[in-house]
């Protein structure tokens, strides 16, 4: 076991400049609810630990050209009483609301959430459907993800060596639109997905679904975006044929695999009940935002 | 040999100094350092919230937080729920309508419950178990849990 | 024989001041404060932390264990191997003890320890571990127990050969321990009457006990060998006595004083900390804690055995049940002791059954030794029985619960293990629940409503206890017997209804053993029984003595006194016009009586009052995934006195919520290494406030005739019916009767998919 240190830079050039520099293992310390258990565990041995809640630009929700910026070091519990945001990005919060207890909640944040790289983060659907982008500094350049593109394979991301997030954009909620979110798990908290569906979908005057973004959690090693699930919805009222071809759809999308968790069976028929029943949530959503 | 790190922090509103490694949580440093030992460890991996503790005025897991992470944090723990020789409304309900029976989840939740009726001094019976989900408790199945935070949300509503 | 065990004085018309009022416990303020002392809030100076090394492999020689590193690192003060451990013959009671204390030739589970070191911190003591080498020869493991005992299973242990088995297989090499048969009657004749049969096989899964607080203990050993022991323990004596037997110590050398308990439920009746943390102190002369992980808590120390069951009954079209056969499988972990002698006396016993024909196994296999919880081995027989009584009623068209009473056993009951029952209250509980709201409200749309019935024999036996009168007339008692749930205040309030004084007045300790005998273990519902039986009796005698000190005072003879509500008076006016004499007022004169005033008893207690009960569930499943909803749960059991309600009431709905979670979600997951893959709270699923509903109850009081206020011990039954009670409502609900623990939505799911191909699924 080597030495542990600890750092928390007040700016997110000096964090970045700390993580490309070190040798060893060196771990972003945002909430730590997955980094400490890690840890404790024995899973990892981290020789840095980077804590970057003392940089201020990470701490806020701002509006930003209609939509909202989300600091990396936000926690769970603080994007839960952003009114506006809530209102905004109901299906976001979905899964926001899902990380583990209120304890929890306090401290865990969407980018450790994403970055933890779990197949079954619950804020990673619905962020992907909502359309979110990261903004990763490094200690070069600063370019802007689409957050499907950050997972690469089980506690894998496409972040290099000195990258951190620094915030999350998510755009603008177009008119008749809504977002939801569902994960299924034997107990009602507590638990890691089985299975989640994320829905973002938008129609128009008439109520035909013109588009829609529709994500599969825990049945595969990175989350699925599906154009097929999109496809059975886009064009339609999201009426029963649409919701049919939707669940057959996610269930054919499904590559997942038999662990302590779930079945293979039953994570393929679950994702195909779930993804119908996300879809009329967020039908709901989208009418009522109307 | 490391260097521990020297930090300062309030507990109950007392101001306490200590030493402590990097990987020390927040409950080390209570129970081991400060002998505070009313905060329990049950997981250490923020599963059983037997650790729960305010921080800076919100419910969290002390496990799951790094004691170096709370320079100048406030924190509250069991002890410093009772005001002198009064008890908290949810101590004394939980006391009167049995709502413990090991008492080995009882700070945990306690201070959990607090943070609810501050935040919501009327919840429901199932706000009330959602926001107490991540405290878990073996011996009473939870019932006469839930009725000791009903009661002691009653009573502060002046109800 | 104690006077109060042939006449405890029982009387069905007395009037109770503070049996059955629920005061609120006196230990319950540290509780709510945060300053109740659990194991681990134990501190001494210069305490090391010791932590343990623990088997990678499920089953292994372990041929090497080199330490001299872990030795050498600086603030390393002790290491501790089998080594340290005396040399015990392998299959004997102490030859297993220690070896699972510490893994001697061989690793018998995932997580079975090594070694431990003691360290001036806890990081020291963890960079040790890291520098300990064993070298370990991996042998072919097997976890199910019906692949064990397939004839070509690894073998655990060479020695073992199957008791309870005759002819050739009697010499074989087996991981099979014993074979029991219990019977009475004639089984197959029986069913020869039979116009009803009904038969099925069940498995359950091993659960854990889930107590939240880990074990821990603080060991501190003299420079001539004394031990003082602090740790949490229901059973301070039983663990001194085999402590004594794996180290050879004197029983006089170590002093264990409990702790407060942060949960048991049975798991807290066998030692793993406290041994090697003795060994550590001694080598390392200086007090040593060790607290596991809980990790290591699931690993490593004792779940609940799981089964594979085949069960079988008939009845006649009238309901009269005339026969019933079963085979049970006990999994017991790498050695013997899992307590499934219980099962084939338990699991019928509720029934009037002239002909039964039971036939149990025990089976060792790679995973950590069970221990025992609430009703060890029963509740997993009854998943099976409960479900087979509830298909034959349904078969034959009657109610559940009138078929049961049909079938009731009442007082003059011979069991099948030989004891005849006195007054019981099964058909009081039964009568009971029919006439509770729950069962008779109809079922809501899209749920089912399953019931079952539990039996627990409740337990007496040896126990120990002392009342002691302090001068200012307030009592304090001391006991032996472990505070599971709130006993010290059962007890004050039994001493303080005898005395007549306000419960305030009296106040319980729980004892090291050094101030006690012997007290066995704080399990199988035998607590307020026993010591209360001890506190009776103990409390009998000071006022005995009180009468003796009031008359010496007044100068009359001994019965011209009688004592009632804490007061010494004269019989009679005959006896002469004097001024009652409080407690207070003896007491305080002690110095020019006859010295100090206490009370002191011992005895093996018998004459615990069995107990019944029934569980009542609705649930709703949702057909597309197959979860399981619990909707409404009441527990109607027979406490035959509450002493104190609500304490009692939180027994019945802890227990019921225990067994909901072994009957949906709990179980150990393993891989095809051998390796456990849900060691934590997270994927160990048990229930959180949000998975149930309150559970509702109802207390049935059918006193016990031999205990002086008619109790009968609660703990065990409420997990006995549970989880054949959900499964009995899931079946109900969607056609198929789950017959496999836990009853996830997995398999549920499935059996949905069954019951729809079949054309069994209800329609809504």
């Amino acid at each position: 076991m080597s030495e542990l240190r600890y750092e928390a830079p007040a700016s997110l050039k000096a964090a970045a400049a700390l993580l490309a520099k070190e040798k060893g293992l060196a771990k972003i310390l945002a909430g730590g609810t997955d980094v400490i258990v890690q840890m404790e565990t024995d899973l990892i041995e981290p020789e840095l630990l980077v804590d970057i809640k003392k940089i201020a630009v990470l701490r806020k929700i701002t509006a930003e050209k209609g939509g909202f910026r989300i600091g990396a070091a936000v926690s769970g519990m603080e994007m839960m009483e952003h009114a506006a945001l809530c209102k905004s990005w109901p299906g976001v919060l979905d899964g926001v609301k899902l990380i583990g207890s209120i304890q929890v909640k306090a401290r865990a944040t969407v980018a450790g959430n994403l970055c933890n790289g779990s197949p079954a983060a619950d804020s990673v659907p619905p962020m992907i459907t909502a359309g979110a982008v990261a903004r990763i500094v490094g200690p070069k350049k600063t370019r802007e993800v689409p957050v499907e593109e950050i997972p690469l394979s089980p506690g894998k991301t496409n972040l290099a060596k000195g990258e951190i997030i620094e915030s999350f954009f998510l755009p603008k909620r177009p008119k008749n639109s809504g977002d939801a979110y569902e994960r299924f798990t034997p107990r009602t908290e507590m638990d890691i997905a089985v299975v989640g569906v994320a829905i973002n979908l938008t129609l128009d005057a008439d109520g035909v679904c013109t588009a829609a973004r529709v994500c599969l959690g825990a049945v595969a090693p990175t989350v699925i975006v599906s154009k097929e699930c999109a496809a059975a919805l886009v064009g339609t009222k999201v009426d029963q044929a649409a919701l049919d071809k939707l669940a057959a759809a996610a269930s054919a999308a499904c590559r997942p695999i038999d662990d302590k968790r779930g079945t293979i069976e039953f994570r393929t028929k679950v994702a195909g009940v779930l993804a119908r029943r996300v879809a009329v949530k967020a039908l709901e959503r989208a009418r009522r935002i109307a | 040999m490391s260097k521990k790190h020297h930090l300062a922090m309030n507990v109950n509103g007392d101001d306490y100094e200590f030493l402590c490694e990097t990987h020390q949580s927040l409950l080390d440093v209570l129970r081991d350092e400060l002998m505070l030992t009313g905060t329990k460890e049950g997981c250490a991996t923020g599963d059983c919230g037997a650790c729960s503790v305010t921080l800076d005025g919100r419910l969290a897991c002390s496990c799951l937080v790094l004691a170096v992470e709370c320079e100048g944090a406030k924190i509250g723990t069991i002890e410093g729920m009772a005001r002198g020789d009064v008890l908290h409304p949810l101590q004394r309900n939980f006391l009167e309508l049995n709502g413990l029976q090991c008492g080995i989840c009882t700070p945990g939740i306690l201070i959990a419950a607090r943070s609810l009726l501050e935040r919501n001094p009327d919840p429901s019976e199932t706000e009330i178990r959602y926001w107490l989900a991540g405290n878990l408790c073996r011996c009473t199945g939870y019932d006469k849990i839930i009725r000791s935070v009903q009661a002691a949300a009653k009573e502060m509503r002046g109800a | 024989m104690s006077a109060i065990l042939e006449k405890p004085g029982f009387n069905p018309d007395r009037k109770y001041k503070i049996i059955g009022t629920s005061p609120v416990k006196h230990d319950g303020f540290d509780k709510v404060t945060g300053r109740a002392k659990f194991a681990a809030d134990f501190f001494l100076p210069g305490m090391l932390i010791g932590k343990f090394l623990r088997s990678p492999h499920p089953h292994a020689f372990v041929r090497k264990i080199d330490v001299s590193r872990a030795e050498k690192l600086a603030g390393v003060k002790a290491v501790v191997t089998r080594d340290d451990f005396p040399e015990l013959k392998p299959g004997t009671g102490g030859g297993d003890m220690s070896r699972i204390a510490m893994a001697r030739e061989k690793v018998y589970w995932e997580g079975h320890p090594v070694a431990a070191v003691a360290a001036v911190s806890e990081t020291i003591a963890r960079k040790a571990l890291k520098l300990i080498k064993v070298d370990y020869e991996v042998l072919p493991h097997v976890i199910d127990p019906v692949a064990a005992m397939a004839p070509n299973a690894p073998i655990l242990h060479d020695y073992l050969r199957t008791k309870g088995v005759k002819g050739p297989d009697a010499e074989k090499k087996t991981n099979v321990v014993e074979r029991l048969e219990l019977s009475v009657g004639d089984a197959e004749e029986g069913f020869k009457e039979a116009d009803v049969v009904v038969e099925h096989t069940y498995d359950t899964k091993p659960m854990h006990q889930g107590y939240i607080e880990p074990q821990s203990s603080v060991a501190n050993v003299s420079e001539d060998g004394q031990v003082e022991l602090w740790c949490c323990t229901q059973a301070p004596w039983v663990y001194r006595d085999r402590l004594t037997e794996i180290l050879k110590l004197d029983s006089a050398k170590i002093r264990i004083q409990q702790s407060e308990l942060g949960g048991g439920f049975g798991g807290k009746t066998t030692f793993y900390t406290e041994p090697v943390a003795i060994l550590l102190s001694k080598k390392a002369k200086a007090p040593v804690k060790m607290t596991l992980t809980r990790v290591e808590v699931m690993k490593a120390t004792g779940p609940v055995s799981g089964t594979q069951t085949r069960t079988k009954m008939g009845c006649k079209k009238d309901g009269t049940i005339v026969a019933a056969d079963s085979e049970l499988i006990f999994q017991t972990g790498p050695y013997t002791g899992s307590a499934f002698t219980n099962a084939p006396q338990a699991m019928f016993t509720r029934y009037e059954l002239k002909n039964v024909k039971t036939v149990s196994y025990e089976v060792v296999s790679n995973r950590p030794k069970v221990s025992s919880f609430r009703a060890p081995c029963v509740p997993q027989a009854v998943f099976g029985v409960e479900d087979v009584v509830s298909e034959l009623a349904k078969k034959i068209g009657m109610d559940p619960i009138d078929f049961r009473l049909k079938n009731a056993i009442k007082e003059g009951h011979k069991t099948i293990y030989g004891e005849t029952f006195t007054k019981i209250g099964f058909i009081e509980t039964l009568e009971a629940a029919k006439a509770c709201d729950h069962y008779k409200s109809p079922v809501p749309k899209g749920q089912g409503r399953g019931v079952a019935c539990g039996f627990w024999f409740n337990r007496g036996g040896e126990t120990t206890g002392t009342v002691n009168l302090a001068p200012d007339g307030t009592v304090n008692i001391i006991l032996g017997t472990a505070d599971v749930a709130g006993s010290r205040m059962s007890m004050s309030m039994m001493a303080a209804e005898e005395f007549g004084i306000p419960v305030d007045r009296v106040r319980s300790i729980l004892a090291d053993t050094h101030s006690l005998g012997y007290n066995r273990v704080t399990a199988g519902s035998r607590t307020t029984f026993s010591s209360g039986m001890i506190v009776v009796d103990a409390t009998r005698k000071i006022i005995a003595e009180l009468t003796r000190r009031a008359a010496k005072i007044w100068g009359v003879p001994e019965d011209g006194v009688i004592f009632e509500d804490g007061h010494c008076r004269p019989a009679s006016s005959n006896v002469g016009n004097f001024e009652p004499l409080s407690m207070k007022d003896i007491a305080s004169k002690t110095t020019y009586t006859m010295g100090a005033i206490s009370g002191h008893s011992e005895m093996n207690v018998t004459g615990a009052g069995p107990g019944f009960g029934l569980h009542i569930v609705d649930v709703k499943v949702d057909r597309e995934t197959g979860l399981t909803q619990i909707m409404r749960y009441t527990v109607v059991e027979d406490a035959g006195k509450a002493i104190s309600p609500m304490q009692v009431e939180g027994q019945y709905q802890g227990g019921a919520v225990q067994g909901i979670g072994w009957a949906l979600n709990e179980e150990y997951i393993y891989g095809a290494d051998g390796k456990l893959q849900n060691a934590g709270f997270l994927d160990y699923r048990m229930p959180v406030a949000s998975d149930v509903p309150m559970i509702d109850t109802v207390i049935v009081e059918v006193p016990n005739p031999k205990h002086p206020f008619g109790l009968r011990g609660v703990g065990e039954v409420p997990v006995t019916p549970t989880m054949a009670a959900v499964g009995n409502a899931i079946g109900e609900c969607i056609g198929i009767r789950p017959r496999s623990l836990p009853m996830t939505p997995p398999k549920v799911l499935k059996l949905i998919e069954e019951a729809e191909a079949k054309g069994l699924l209800p329609k809504h």
